[in-house]
């Protein structure tokens, strides 16, 4: 049962070949073995796991109808807001912050009947390509502890990867998910914006910000999706049904699409720093969808080289403005001995953000400033919407784009926490999906020197989400990458 | 020299809906603090708003009474500063589409001449919380009013004196209570104004000066806004003769304060430690799309306006001025007023019942007219009874006041007590003749014409009045009396 994928052993339980309690409990016996070395978890709920994975269990025994993730143990990231525990954010600020409701994920995972076993690590406020700018811990990747697990759902991926649960939740605002999933070798899934709500997703770049999930397979992600995708009246940016209905994301997953047209950007090999193995294992994915009959069409995506710098236009700008809150006045840090009113919030916030938080409070702030919001905060406004017609020009010919999910493999711990600006172009594949609002999905395509993974990213138009996960399938039926798990020695 | 006072006002109006603008909160007033919060108006994190669509309606409802343009499209925008009051440190506001723009509202003057008043725009916004400052070492803040709807109006610069201003200010009130679309109790802060004025001043070579633009902050009631626009008035003046170098180009615009208890405005802040608020999109909300189905039915909400309501009594029933003026002050007296006229009121007399009793009556008891006890139907019917002469102007006030708890009609109130009118001609001459011949010496005096006529007239008159126990109609009596007498 340790190899079952969610899906798998969701079955299990619902047929009685497995108890969730066991399953559960096998779970924390693993946590408690391997955490210490891999840190994914801020917090975690041992008890209350158990308790509603006995419930579980009861439920199936008596015949009653039971959810769509009936005792499977989830992980979600500590952003995330839950009535139980605290809800951190990887910040000081927030350590004890406890949210007095649940975010509309958090309602769906319960009414599918999950088991939440813990919050995973996550960099300070999702802001971050590998984790390293958590304030509250550190996170390795399960693949190699001396390497980062990418960013900023850094926990959530290593968590799955490590065999701490069997699916996990994160949040993806410039690659958040597929980042991290790319460096720790499972599948991880950006739905289109809007997809899935965001009430209760503490806030980073509110426009681009979107909760998905984690699985071992695509057939994971597609069951996570299915349990949190749909509209919320509680978050106007969330589609309605009749606009956008969910589609059955398991229903016709294996069946390969014909006559498959992928668009291959010229640019997407063009990039500054894309590592000789990640091209190498990216061309061969397409050479493998390529023997499945599909076509690659080559063309191009001329604004993609702006997207970097929109996106730190952007996501920083918003970002000042959702973090302002912060102030010590109403909940979370408050300095100790404030001098007057102001002081309260400059030591509170001084005291309680980390240096990468500060940072781009201060490039936000500068960007929406009088005399400068044109410049800056508006233009990248407009390179968005000109990503945007680059993209849909690219979907009238192609039926899905593929490119690497990161330029590299998983690096070093400490390599460029010195160099923010070459930690950014960590998320230089992953970043125009954000700015596009389309899904983006990364998959294990390979690893590099045989033990670092690699992610192969896939777009497609926006809610089509059925459409990714089928052709994400396609290479995951072909191919056994996937199947692979670090060995922990644990 | 001449001197030109000038004045915008920014005027913000608390909506009267159920809950708050973007949470399901009640509004409520005097409630004990942070009872009507929740995770979203508290601001905390995750929390998303969601418009209420209600605000909205009643924003444009307003705007078209406004005779404003409605923007088909319109967005939110962030509008960032920090306060303990404000939970999220942005404020969610209209900044470069507001719902509607271009308006103008009549103001009637105190010459009896009307002015229009240009309206530049009017947006929605939240209300932020409230701090109390109760101890030298710390405040404590009340987020009840935190995310109230308000609707910020913004005039032209188009008034030139402070009595203009309280006007406006007060057919505003009218307006929006006649809308329902606010109570616009002052009491409860519910129009909070904050007028910009300068003067442009001509001195007797022909130089022009503009003094500094001052905008005076949250001025709550109407006789502070009409008095802190003297004072400005007053203070800027003197200022410039002080130092003519005192204008706008050389200080700019400044924000100042309100103490009533010294009658004057108090320096706050200069132009250059004004805010930037870095209003950006609220990426949190979706931009409005008005369609015309939706316009027409917020159009169709609207209703008769008070001032073409008050024309209309004016012209159409040839009310007094003074007159129309109370019975359209509120809303609900104008429509109690027309309901008892379409029950065949004849409406003068239908207009004396209401302003000279039923308001009177309702004041004492702070309800509306229409809560007295007496239908606007039955209002109707003693008016009709005053006009036909079947009962006189007394015994009309005397009826009226059995009506406040006497279901019944005026007539049979009125055959009841013994107050309708006697006007049978025959049966008056009879008691004319008996009263003529108990006094000669005032038919006498009567006829002999000359200074005792009147008086003598008004004691025969008295006469029969008594014999009928004051139920014959002078009228008639006073035709039978010349017949008599000639
Ligand atoms: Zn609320």
């Amino acid at each position: 049962m340790e190899e079952c994928t969610a899906l798998q052993l969701r079955d299990g339980i619902a047929r009685g070949q497995y108890k969730s309690f066991e399953v559960t409990e096998r779970i924390f016996e693993r946590i408690e073995r391997r955490e210490a070395t891999i840190g994914a978890f801020i917090s975690t709920f041992k008890e209350e796991a158990l308790e509603k994975a006995a419930r579980v269990d009861s439920n199936i025994a008596a015949g009653r109808k039971v959810g769509s993730l009936a005792g499977v143990p989830i992980a979600i990231k500590d952003n995330l807001a839950t009535r139980f525990g605290t809800t951190t954010c990887g910040s000081k600020i927030l350590a004890n912050f406890a949210a007095p409701y649940d975010a509309h994920v958090v309602e769906k995972l319960e009414a599918a009947d999950a088991v939440i076993v813990g919050k995973c690590n996550l960099d300070e406020f999702a802001m971050g390509s590998s984790c390293e700018n958590s304030g509250l811990q550190k996170t390795v990747n399960p693949w190699d502890a001396s390497r980062v697990p990418g960013g900023s759902s850094g926990g959530s991926a290593a968590a799955l990867a490590a065999g701490m649960c069997y699916g996990a939740l994160g949040s993806d605002t410039g690659g958040s998910i597929r980042l991290p999933a790319s460096f720790c070798g499972v599948v991880g899934l950006k739905p289109t914006y809007g997809r899935v709500s965001r009430y209760g997703l503490v806030a980073y770049g509110s426009s681009l910000d979107q909760i998905g999930p984690f699985g071992r397979t695509c057939a994971d992600a597609a069951l996570l999706l299915q349990a949190i995708a749909g509209h919320d009246e509680r978050d106007s940016t969330s589609i309605g049904e009749t606009e956008a209905p969910v589609p059955d994301y398991l229903a016709d997953l294996d069946r390969p699409i014909e006559d498959l047209n992928i668009g291959v950007a010229r640019e997407f090999f063009e990039a500054e720093g894309l590592d000789p193995a990640v091209e190498r294992a990216v061309r061969e994915a397409l050479n493998i969808y390529e023997g499945m009959g599909a076509r690659l069409v080559p063309l191009s995506l001329p604004h993609m080289q702006y997207a970097i710098s929109a996106y730190y236009l952007i996501a920083t700008a918003e970002a000042s403005s959702n973090l302002a809150r912060y102030d010590g006045v109403h909940y979370g840090h408050r300095t100790g001995r404030p001098r007057d009113y102001l002081d309260v919030y400059y030591a509170s916030r001084a005291e309680g953000f980390g240096a990468e938080v500060k940072r781009r409070i201060m490039l936000g702030t500068y960007a929406l400033s009088a005399g400068y919001y044109d410049a800056y905060y508006l233009k990248a406004l407009k390179v968005r919407n000109l990503i945007r017609q680059d993209f849909q020009a690219a979907f009238e010919r192609v039926d899905a784009l593929c490119c690497p999910t990161s330029p590299e493999p998983p690096f070093k711990i400490g390599q460029k926490v010195d160099d923010p600006l070459t930690m950014y172009l960590s998320d230089i594949y992953t970043i125009s999906a954000n700015l596009a609002g389309i899904p983006a999905i990364s998959i294990p395509c390979g690893l590099a020197d045989g033990r670092l993974p690699i992610g192969l990213q896939i777009m497609t138009p926006a809610f089509t989400e059925d459409r990714i996960l089928r052709i994400a399938r396609m290479f995951e039926a072909a191919t056994d990458y996937h199947a692979r798990r670090p060995e922990l020695k644990l | 020299m001449n001197v030109q006072t000038i004045v915008g006002l920014e005027i913000h109006v608390q909506l009267a809906t159920r809950t708050k603008l973007f949470c399901g909160c009640k509004l409520g007033f005097g409630d004990p603090p942070n009872s009507n919060v929740c995770p979203v108006c508290l601001g905390l994190p995750g929390t998303l708003p969601v418009m209420n669509r209600t605000a909205y309606e009643y924003a444009v409802r307003t705007a078209l009474a406004l005779h404003c343009q409605i923007a088909r499209f319109t967005k939110w925008d962030r509008k960032g500063y920090y306060y303990p009051d404000l939970p999220k440190n942005y404020q969610i506001s209209q900044y470069d589409l507001p719902l509607s723009f271009d308006g103008h509202l009549e103001i009637p003057l105190e010459d009896g001449s009307a002015k229009t008043i240009r309206i530049l725009r009017a947006h929605l916004e939240e209300d932020a919380g409230k701090n109390l400052h109760e101890g030298l070492d710390h405040s404590r803040v009340d987020l009840n009013r935190t995310g109230t709807p308000l609707l910020e109006i913004v005039t032209q610069p188009d008034l030139s004196d402070p009595a203009e201003c309280r006007i406006l200010a007060e057919q505003l009130q009218r307006l929006v209570q006649y809308l329902g679309v606010s109570e616009a109790n002052m009491q409860e802060g519910h129009m909070r104004f904050e007028p910009n004025i300068n003067l442009h001043i001509t001195d007797d070579d022909g130089a022009e000066y503009r003094t500094p633009i001052c905008e005076v902050k949250n001025l709550n009631s109407f006789r502070a806004l009409e008095r802190s626009v003297a004072y400005e008035q007053w203070r800027q003046k003197q200022q410039w003769q002080r130092d003519h170098a005192y204008t706008q180009e050389n200080h700019g615009k400044q924000n100042r304060g309100w103490n009533d208890d010294r009658g004057e405005t108090v320096f706050q802040r200069a132009k250059e430690e004004a805010h930037d608020y870095r209003y950006f999109p609220e990426p949190d909300l979706v931009p409005i799309e008005m369609d015309d189905a939706w316009l027409a039915e917020i159009q169709a909400s609207v209703c008769e306006l008070p001032l073409a309501r008050q024309r209309r009594f004016i012209e159409h029933y040839g009310l007094s001025a003074y007159d129309a003026g109370v019975l359209t002050a509120a809303r609900s007296t104008a429509e109690f007023f027309d309901e008892a006229v379409a029950a065949r009121g004849p409406a003068k007399r239908v207009a004396n019942l209401i302003t000279q009793q039923g308001l009177k009556i309702a004041n004492e008891r702070g309800c509306a007219v229409g809560q007295i006890g007496i239908s606007a139907a039955r209002i109707g019917q003693l008016a009709q009874l005053i006009e036909d002469g079947t009962i006189n102007a007394s015994a009309a006030a005397a009826v009226f006041d059995t009506m406040l708890t006497d279901q019944r009609d005026p007539e049979t109130i009125a055959r009841e007590h013994r107050l309708i009118q006697q006007s049978d001609a025959a049966a008056l001459a009879v008691v004319l003749a008996e009263v003529l011949a108990a006094h000669p010496q005032a038919v006498a005096d009567v006829k002999a014409g000359g200074k005792k006529t009147k008086k003598a007239r008004g004691f025969l008159l008295g006469q029969v009045m008594q014999k009928t126990g004051g139920q014959a109609n002078p009228q008639i009596v006073n035709t039978l009396l010349d017949e008599s007498l000639q």
